[in-house]
C-alpha cells in the first residue's frame, strides 16, 4: 500500500505550483471559474492526507493526480474522492498532480486509472471523511461511531447537531492521517456520485479559451526551440549550416543536441536547434538550416516491402505461446476451411496538441511544464539527464503536469520533455520546445505494422476444431533494448493468445519482427491488428459455414465459462495485471455485449442492395466491447451509415465519459479502417500532416449509438476497449455489402472513401 | 503597426507584418485560446474571426488584418454583448452537452460555429457539417458539436422572438 502522507502548508501551495513565482499561465484574462482545473485553493486551506484540502469557508480542493488527457479522468477521480468524502460536489475544484511518488501510480495509460486504482482514489476520499468524523467527535466529546458525514457536514446522529465540514478543517488537519487500510469505504448502495452523471471538470475553461495545455506555457525571457532531427532513427548530424538560419530576426542560438546511440528508449533522436524569442522565428529559422545526416543502418526500411516480409513470415510456423491439441498433422478439408493473412499499417497518434514541454535551470533546480501521461517516469529520466541521483536529488526536479491536447499513447514518452531539459542546460534559459505537425507525424512512436494468419476448419457444429493463428509484428520492447523482435507476453495477451474460443485443437505462435523505426503504445495496443483479424475471420467463418456472424461468434464462445489461458500454456498472461476474481475473463459478459449490439442495431433487419451491417467483438483492459457498423457500397465507394457500440466495462464511475470515449472510438476507428497509414520509404515517415495522414471529419461521422451495459463488476478500462471491433465491423460490413473482403488497411487502397 | 483584437487596440512591430496572426496572439499578446495544430490551414484550431468571418489564424498574415476587427476565442462572449462572465449561448450548449474530451480543438470549433449561426440562424446537419468540415477533432466529439450547435441556435432564435 502506497503510504499517505501529511502534506504541510508549504509543501501543499508547492504542490500547485503557486510557489514558482516566475509561470504566467499564457493568458492575463481574469477570474478562474468554478471547478477550474488549476483551480488554487485558499490559503489557508487545511490538507486532509495527500489528496485532499478543506477551506474554513468549506471550498475543496482535490489533486488529480492521474493525467488528463481527454479521457474525463480529472471529473472521475475527485468524483470518487468526494463521494467517499461525503463532499458537496458544487465546492470543489480540482488540481493538477504534479510528478510525485507520493501520490502512489501516475502512469496514465492502459486505460487503468480506475480498473486499477479505484480502490485507492477511494482511500483518499476515505481519509478526508475519517479526519472531519474525528474532529466533529472530539469537540462533541463523543465516539466516531457517533457521527456521520453528509454532505459536507458531520452530523451527530444522536443529537441531530451538524458541523459544516469548513468549521473542522483547521482541527481536522492537526489529526493524524489514517491508515489507507483502515478506513472504511462506502458501500455501493451508499454511492452518490459515483456511477452518476456529473459536468465534467474545466469545461468552463475549455470552451473559453482558458485551458491550459503545455502549448501555452510562457515564461519571461524563454526561448522557443524548433528542432530538426534526423529523418531515420538511428540517424546523426554529419554536419550542418546555420549562417542564414541566424540571420531570421529573432533567431537567438542554433545548437546540435548530443548524439544518443540506439537503442534510441523514450529519450530524444537528437537533431540541431533553432531556438529564438518567439515560436515562428523559431519555425522560420529552421526552413533554413542545411543539415547533412548519417541516416545509419535503418534507411533501407521500407513499410512495403516490410509488409510483404512479414505476410510470408506469418504463412510459416512459428514459436507456439499457446495451444493445445494435435494440429500438425491434421489434414484440413478445403471445401470446409478458412485461411487468410490480414495486414495492418504502421499508425500514428495525431493528437491535435503536438508535443510541447518547457524547462529551466535556475539554482540548481530543474523545473518543467509538460504535457505527459508519465510523470514520475519523466521525472526520473531527467535526474538521470542531469546526473542528478534519484534517491537524493528528488527535489531538484520539479515537473508540473498541463493539460495534454489528446495523447492516445504517444505522451508516455517524455523524449520533448528531455529536449527542452537538454536546451535549458546549454543555454542557462527558460526553453520551450515546440513540435511542428511534420515533427510530430515524422518522429512519433507508431503502432506496429502487423500481420495476423488464420486458419481454422469448420465442423458439423458450425464451430471449429482446429485452428492455428501467427502474428508478426516489431515489438515496443525494441525501443527499449534495440533488440527484442518478439513481442514481450503483455502485448500477446492482447487479442491474440487470450482468445476465448472452445477449441479442442489449435495453436497461437509468434514469428520475429525486427524494429527499424520506434514502436510505440497507440490507444488499444496490440489489439487494434489482433481483433482486426479476429474478427474479421470469424466472419469469414460465418460465411463458410452458411450461419450469422453473431451465430458464429457464439458457437465459438460456447457455454458461459471462466477463460485462463495459463491453462493452456500461456504463463504470462496476466489479464492486464488484474488477476483476481473481480476481473475474471467471462464468455457470458463477451455474449452478452454480442447480442446487445445486434439487437440494437438491428441487424437482421432487410437492407436495399449494396447496404450490409458488419459485427465485431474484442474485450481488453478488462472491459467488453462489440460494434456493429452499417455501411453502402456502390460503384466501389463506401459511405459508412450507421455505428453501434455496446461496452461493458464493469461499474461505470462517469457513464457519460464512457459514452463520449465510445463515440470517439468508433470515429477514430473509420479513418483507422478507411483512410490512414503510415508508410516508409528509405527509412523515414512519407507522411507529414492531416492532408496525407487524414483523420475523421465532421462530414463524416455518421449517426452514433452507444450501448452501455449496467454492471456492477469491478471497474474495467474505458479508454481504450472501444476502439478495437471498430474497425473489423467496418470492414465486415464492406464484404456484405459488396463482397469485397479487405484484408489488408486502409480500405482506400482498394475502394473510394 | 495596430491590430484590433477583440475590441482592443494593440501596437505590434511592423517586422512582425509576415508573421502569421496566430503567433501574434500567442507570443506577443498572450492569447493562447486560439491554438497550433498544423500550420497549414488543415485542422481549424487557429480559428478566429475576421470582421466576423471564420479565418484560419495560421495562415493569416498579421499585416492582413491591420484595420480589421480581429475576435478570439476570449472576445467571444463580449462580441455579443456577454460581460462579466456571462457565455455566449454556444459556449452554454456546449457546456450543456458535455461537448469537450480534451478540449484543445474546441476553441476552433466554436468560433466557426459562431460565424455559422450569425450568417445562418437555422442550420441542418448537412449546413453544419459544410461549416465545419475544416475543424477537426482527435477525440470525436463532432455529433454532441452537431447537437450543441442546434440546441444554441434553437436558444438563440428563442431570445430573438421574444
Amino acid at each position: 500500500m502506497t503510504p499517505i502522507f501529511q502534506v504541510t502548508r508549504r509543501d501543499f501551495l508547492a504542490q500547485l505550483g503557486i510557489g514558482a513565482g516566475a509561470l504566467v499561465l499564457g493568458t492575463s484574462l481574469p477570474g478562474i471559474s468554478a471547478a477550474a482545473v488549476n483551480a488554487q485553493p485558499n490559503p489557508s486551506a487545511a490538507a486532509l492526507g495527500y489528496f485532499v484540502s478543506l477551506s474554513p469557508d468549506g471550498a475543496v480542493n482535490i489533486i488529480c493526480h492521474r493525467m488528463e488527457m481527454g479521457q474525463g479522468i480529472n471529473t472521475s477521480v475527485p468524483q470518487i474522492i468526494a463521494d467517499e468524502m461525503e463532499a458537496d460536489w458544487s465546492r470543489v475544484t480540482v488540481s493538477l498532480g504534479k510528478a510525485d511518488a507520493r501520490y502512489g501510480d501516475q502512469s496514465t495509460g492502459g486505460s487503468a486509472s480506475i480498473r486499477k486504482f479505484f480502490t485507492h482514489i477511494r482511500q483518499m476520499g476515505a481519509i478526508a471523511r475519517d479526519m472531519l468524523e474525528q474532529a466533529a467527535a472530539n469537540r462533541w466529546k463523543v465516539e466516531k461511531s457517533a457521527v456521520k458525514a453528509q454532505q459536507h457536514f458531520v452530523v451527530n446522529t444522536k443529537t441531530g447537531e451538524k458541523i459544516a465540514f469548513g468549521d473542522l478543517a483547521a482541527d481536522a488537519a492537526k489529526l493524524p492521517v489514517p491508515n489507507a487500510d483502515w478506513v472504511k469505504l462506502k458501500s455501493a448502495n451508499e454511492f452518490k456520485l459515483i456511477g452518476k452523471d456529473v459536468k465534467l471538470i474545466g469545461h468552463q475553461d475549455i470552451v473559453q479559451g482558458k485551458a491550459v495545455y503545455a502549448q501555452d506555457i510562457q515564461l519571461p525571457g524563454m526561448l522557443i526551440a524548433s528542432i530538426e532531427r534526423p529523418p531515420v532513427v538511428g540517424g546523426k548530424v554529419k554536419k550542418f549550416d546555420a549562417t542564414e538560419a541566424k540571420k531570421v530576426a529573432g533567431v537567438v542560438d542554433v545548437i546540435k543536441l548530443k548524439d544518443r546511440p540506439l537503442p534510441v528508449d523514450a529519450r530524444p533522436v537528437s537533431g540541431v536547434a533553432v531556438l529564438a524569442t518567439n515560436t515562428w522565428a523559431a519555425i522560420e529559422g529552421r526552413k533554413k538550416l542545411k543539415v547533412e545526416w548519417d541516416l545509419g543502418s535503418n534507411a533501407d526500411h521500407n513499410s512495403a516491402t516490410y509488409k510483404q516480409a512479414l505476410t510470408e513470415k506469418v504463412q510459416q510456423p512459428g514459436k507456439v505461446v499457446r495451444g493445445k491439441g494435435k494440429i500438425d498433422d491434421h489434414q484440413y478439408n478445403p471445401e470446409r476451411t478458412v485461411e487468410a493473412v490480414y495486414t495492418m499499417p504502421y499508425h500514428h497518434h495525431m493528437s491535435m496538441e503536438t508535443p510541447a514541454a518547457t524547462a529551466i535551470i535556475k539554482d540548481g533546480k530543474c523545473t518543467v511544464w509538460t504535457g505527459t501521461q508519465t510523470p514520475q517516469w519523466g521525472k526520473g529520466l531527467i535526474l538521470g539527464e542531469l546526473g542528478l541521483d534519484p534517491q537524493k536529488d528528488g527535489d531538484k526536479v520539479e515537473v508540473n503536469t498541463t493539460l495534454m491536447g489528446g495523447a492516445f499513447g504517444r505522451k508516455g514518452k517524455n523524449d520533448f520533455t528531455l529536449e527542452a531539459v537538454e536546451l535549458a542546460k546549454v543555454t542557462g534559459k527558460p526553453v520551450k520546445v515546440i513540435w511542428s505537425r511534420e515533427d510530430d507525424v515524422r518522429h512519433g512512436f507508431y503502432h506496429s505494422i502487423a500481420a495476423n494468419y488464420c486458419k481454422a476448419e469448420i465442423n458439423e457444429k458450425k464451430s471449429a476444431d482446429f485452428w492455428v493463428q501467427r502474428v508478426a509484428h516489431p515489438p515496443i520492447g525494441w525501443t527499449f533494448d534495440g533488440k527484442s523482435d518478439i513481442p514481450a507476453d503483455m502485448l500477446l495477451q492482447q487479442g491474440f493468445a487470450d482468445i476465448p474460443f472452445v477449441l479442442n485443437n489449435f495453436s497461437c505462435e509468434v514469428q520475429p519482427a525486427p524494429a527499424h523505426v520506434r514502436i510505440g503504445w497507440f490507444r488499444a495496443v496490440q489489439n487494434l491488428h489482433n481483433a482486426f483479424a479476429l474478427s474479421c475471420f470469424v466472419d469469414e467463418l460465418a460465411v463458410k459455414a452458411g450461419i450469422s456472424t453473431r451465430q458464429m461468434w457464439l458457437n465459438l464462445l460456447g457455454e458461459d465459462r471462466i477463460i485462463d489461458p495459463r491453462k493452456e500454456g500461456f504463463t504470462g498472461w496476466t489479464n492486464y495485471d488484474q488477476l483476481n476474481d473481480d476481473h475474471a475473463v467471462d464468455t457470458r459478459r463477451m455474449k452478452q455485449v454480442i447480442n446487445t449490439v445486434a439487437d440494437k442495431a438491428k441487424i437482421e433487419q432487410k437492407l436495399p442492395a449494396g447496404e450490409a451491417w458488419g459485427i465485431a467483438y474484442s474485450n481488453s483492459f478488462n472491459s467488453y466491447s462489440a460494434a456493429a457498423t452499417k455501411v453502402r457500397v456502390k460503384d466501389k465507394k463506401v459511405e459508412v451509415l450507421e455505428m453501434h457500440t455496446a461496452i461493458d466495462c464493469g461499474l461505470a464511475i462517469t457513464p457519460d465519459r464512457v459514452r463520449s470515449q465510445m463515440e470517439g472510438a468508433m470515429i477514430m476507428g473509420l479513418s483507422i479502417a478507411l483512410s490512414s497509414q503510415i508508410t516508409i520509404k528509405n527509412g523515414a515517415i512519407e507522411q507529414s500532416n492531416f492532408h496525407d495522414y487524414p483523420v475523421s471529419r465532421m462530414p463524416e461521422v455518421p449517426p452514433l449509438h452507444v450501448h452501455l451495459i449496467p454492471s456492477n463488476h469491478a471497474p474495467g478500462g474505458v479508454g481504450e476497449p472501444g476502439l478495437p471491433a471498430v474497425i473489423p465491423s467496418i470492414i465486415n460490413a464492406i464484404y456484405h455489402a459488396s463482397g469485397i473482403r479487405i484484408r489488408d488497411l486502409p480500405a482506400k487502397n482498394v475502394l473510394t472513401v | 503597426m495596430q491590430l484590433t483584437i477583440n475590441g482592443q487596440q494593440h501596437t505590434v512591430p511592423d517586422s512582425e507584418g509576415s508573421t502569421p496572426l496566430l503567433w501574434v496572439l500567442r507570443d506577443h499578446l498572450g492569447l493562447v485560446g486560439a491554438k497550433y495544430g498544423c500550420g497549414v490551414a488543415q485542422c481549424g484550431a487557429c480559428t478566429v474571426h475576421v470582421n466576423g468571418s471564420p479565418v484560419r489564424s495560421c495562415v493569416t498574415p498579421a499585416s492582413a488584418v491591420v484595420g480589421q476587427q480581429v475576435t478570439t476565442i476570449e472576445g467571444l462572449a463580449a462580441s455579443v454583448g456577454k460581460t462579466d462572465g456571462r457565455l455566449h449561448a454556444l459556449q452554454e450548449a456546449w457546456i450543456e452537452h458535455d461537448v469537450a474530451q480534451c478540449g484543445y480543438c474546441q476553441a476552433g470549433q466554436i468560433m466557426s460555429a459562431a460565424a455559422l449561426l450569425k450568417n445562418n440562424p437555422k442550420p441542418t446537419d448537412a449546413d453544419i457539417d459544410n461549416a465545419l468540415a475544416g475543424n477537426l477533432c482527435r477525440c470525436g466529439t463532432y455529433i454532441r458539436i452537431r447537437k450543441a450547435i442546434h440546441a444554441a441556435a434553437a436558444r438563440l432564435n428563442e431570445r430573438a422572438a421574444s
